[in-house]
């Protein structure tokens, strides 16, 4: 009885985990690499250094803004931070204009207010974004795919987790060159150890976009769900415009009003509703790496006159809880210690998924009846392992490289950028299914390491920032940018040459030691 | 394609069906009845049940996804989730009519 609990939960793992493991894959590796968004924008805006007063950013944002967007409906600012030297500004206008672009209603501003002459990019925000809205397909059904993912990674961490037997004793068992045996240990080693995380990721991941997935919680008591979003969100409503104009109150002294009000914790953004109307209205939200939770605490202010108008705090327990759930997931108040405790872990995660797809090939490699030419599933899951576990990780190489080579003034530069990411995957996947398996495997995990390697050799060439100016400099921000280029392209090329020196053994003689394989 | 151990558990292909159709649009129904249920009689403002259901609703769509094939009958394990749905269904149901919705 016991036993074939075991065995159902063990299909249930194998099937699950591998019929979206290839987006999951790439969902892990594009949100660990997320976790240092910012960071990824500085090092692809090699133009933009130094850091700068939020409070005199904003102001002069605003500036700017009564000049290029005077008549917009709403304007966002997000001041320069901690991991951040510019200021992002984008506004809603009075009336769209069919064909408008995203560029055409935001724009990247340097301290002083002044566009900045950085180069054209979507830096690591179009990674964070890739996470979970994917490119080239619609928003929407990327984030319904995205979502189905996650719940099918749910469902086998759980089911994982009831065909083991001993699960801490694969927390000391990892053995090396053993065929199946060793990316059994290796796939339980990355999940386990990591296994509080990889839990608490999934989970508060289908959260970020719960009411996408699940609207019926809300439905069940709401005709209309806008309803309750005001109920939960006091401070959306909208005021009229007036029609008399009126100047801009000073943003400064609110930011610091507000800022006092939170216990000296910084302000992350600023919404201006109405500007240079008397009915304008100001509302400051708090920095989302001051606290864990995500949903911030805000503060309004009249615009006009710049009189405080009433602050505002999420309220209730289960708000509270969804706002820190996915203050846990995106990790954006994490330091910088716990930041790298993200990343390794988000590492973890990408490990689990990418050792038990190989796994599933290892367990059936043996029982093949012509190693020589194994049926078409198995041919199609080893080409894709190939292409997403080398591809994707190579893509992300060249659209950091693609950034220092694209010439500078190039139309559509940040989507040429992206298009390389993805021209670069899609070559990988052509030659893992031209050429055989192993040379597949050894040649894609080569390419990786040959860009990942060229990364800092590319920068040191193109800008004035390579890895020995840096050092000279103590930027630390590009010199663990470039390093940690060269620790990838070592572990590629450490996975490249095991391929390559890998003896398979014989098919028959590993028959014997069919009772390691539980997980059918 | 599935090792010979499956079989003897989970079915042949018409079981592997029913259990993944109970597992997925039948699980959805079944999970979004129960966390209509919960919204509407959590002890708590309309606004934190609706919350708190939601925030819930993953944990039991994972639950009985794993049920589904963990349950030895098919036709029990139908027979049910149907009954399932058309409880906490009807539940949900008479008391959105009995004290309508905001």
């Amino acid at each position: 009885m016991k036993e074939s609990l075991r065995q159902s939960m063990a299909s249930l793992h194998t099937w699950t985990g591998l019929l979206l493991g290839w987006l999951l894959f790439m969902m892990f590796v594009s949100g660990t690499a997320a976790y240092f968004q910012e960071e990824i924008t500085q090092w692809m805006q090699p133009e933009a250094a130094g850091q700068a007063s939020p409070e005199q950013a904003t102001q002069a944002a605003v500036a700017w803004l009564e000049k290029e967007a005077p008549d917009a409906s709403t304007w966002f600012i997000t001041p320069p931070g901690k991991r951040s030297a510019t200021t992002q500004v984008f506004w809603v206008p009075a009336e769209r204009k069919p064909g408008m672009r995203r560029g055409d209603t935001s724009a990247v501003l340097d301290s002083s207010g002044k566009l900045t002459d950085i180069r054209d990019t979507r830096g690591g925000f179009f990674l964070y974004r890739l996470h979970f809205d994917l490119h080239y397909l619609p928003v929407i059904w990327a984030r319904y795919l995205v979502g189905v993912a996650a719940m099918f990674m749910l469902i086998a961490i759980l089911s994982g987790i009831i065909t083991h037997k001993k699960i801490f004793i694969d927390f000391f068992l990892l053995r090396f060159g053993k065929g199946q045996r060793s990316w059994l240990d290796s796939h339980n080693v990355s999940a386990v150890l990591a296994l509080p995380f990889h839990l608490m990721i999934t989970y508060t991941g289908l959260v970020t976009l719960a009411t996408l997935y699940m609207p019926f919680g809300i439905a069940a008591n709401y005709a209309n769900p806008d309803k309750f979003f005001e109920a939960v969100f006091p401070d959306r409503e909208a005021m009229e415009r007036s029609g008399q104009p009126a100047p801009l109150a000073s943003i400064d002294p609110m930011m610091r009003a507000a800022s006092a009000d939170w216990g000296g914790k910084a302000v992350g953004f600023i919404r201006i509703v109405n500007p240079g109307d008397r009915n304008a209205s100001v509302t400051l939200t708090r920095a989302p790496s001051e606290a864990i939770g995500s949903r911030g605490e805000t503060l309004a202010f009249d615009g006009a006159t710049g009189k405080r108008l009433g602050a505002s705090s999420p309220k209730g327990g289960a708000t509270a809880t969804e706002s820190v759930m996915i203050g846990l997931h995106s990790g954006r108040f994490a330091n910088m210690a716990l930041r790298w405790l993200y990343f390794l872990s988000g590492l973890f995660g990408t490990a689990m998924v990418g050792t038990g797809l190989i796994l599933w090939t290892a367990k059936r490699r043996q029982r093949l009846p012509d190693p020589a030419r194994p049926y078409l599933g198995f041919r199609i899951v080893e080409r894709l392992n190939i292409a997403v576990i080398s591809g994707f990780p190579a893509g992300i190489a060249s659209y950091f490289l693609a950034n220092r080579l694209l010439p500078l003034t190039m139309a559509s530069r940040a989507e040429w950028e992206v298009h390389t990411l993805f021209l670069t995957w899609g070559a990988v996947l052509l030659w893992a299914v031209l050429r055989p398996a192993r040379r597949g495997w050894v040649e894609g995990l080569a390419i990786a390491a040959l860009m990942y390697a060229a990364v800092p050799v590319v920068n040191a060439a193109t800008t004035a920032r390579g890895l020995i100016p840096s050092i000279a400099r103590g930027d630390w921000l590009f010199i663990t940018f470039d390093l940690t280029m060269l620790v990838l392209a070592a572990l590629f090329a450490f996975a490249a040459l095991r391929v390559l020196r890998h003896v398979p053994k014989a098919a028959g003689s590993r028959r014997a030691s069919g009772s390691a394989a539980v997980m059918a | 394609m599935a090792g010979h151990t499956d079989t003897k558990r989970i079915g042949n292909a018409w079981g592997i069906a029913a259990r993944v159709l109970a597992a997925v649009p039948l699980n959805y129904a079944l999970t979004t009845a129960i966390t209509a249920c919960l919204a509407r009689f959590l002890p708590m403002d309309p606004a934190q049940a609706s919350t708190a259901s939601t925030l819930a609703s993953f944990a039991v769509f994972a639950c009985l996804a794993l049920i589904c094939f963990s349950v030895r009958s098919v036709p029990r394990l139908w027979g049910g989730i149907v009954a399932a749905i058309l409880a906490f269904g009807g539940l949900a149901w008479v008391s959105i009519i009995a004290g309508g919705r905001l």
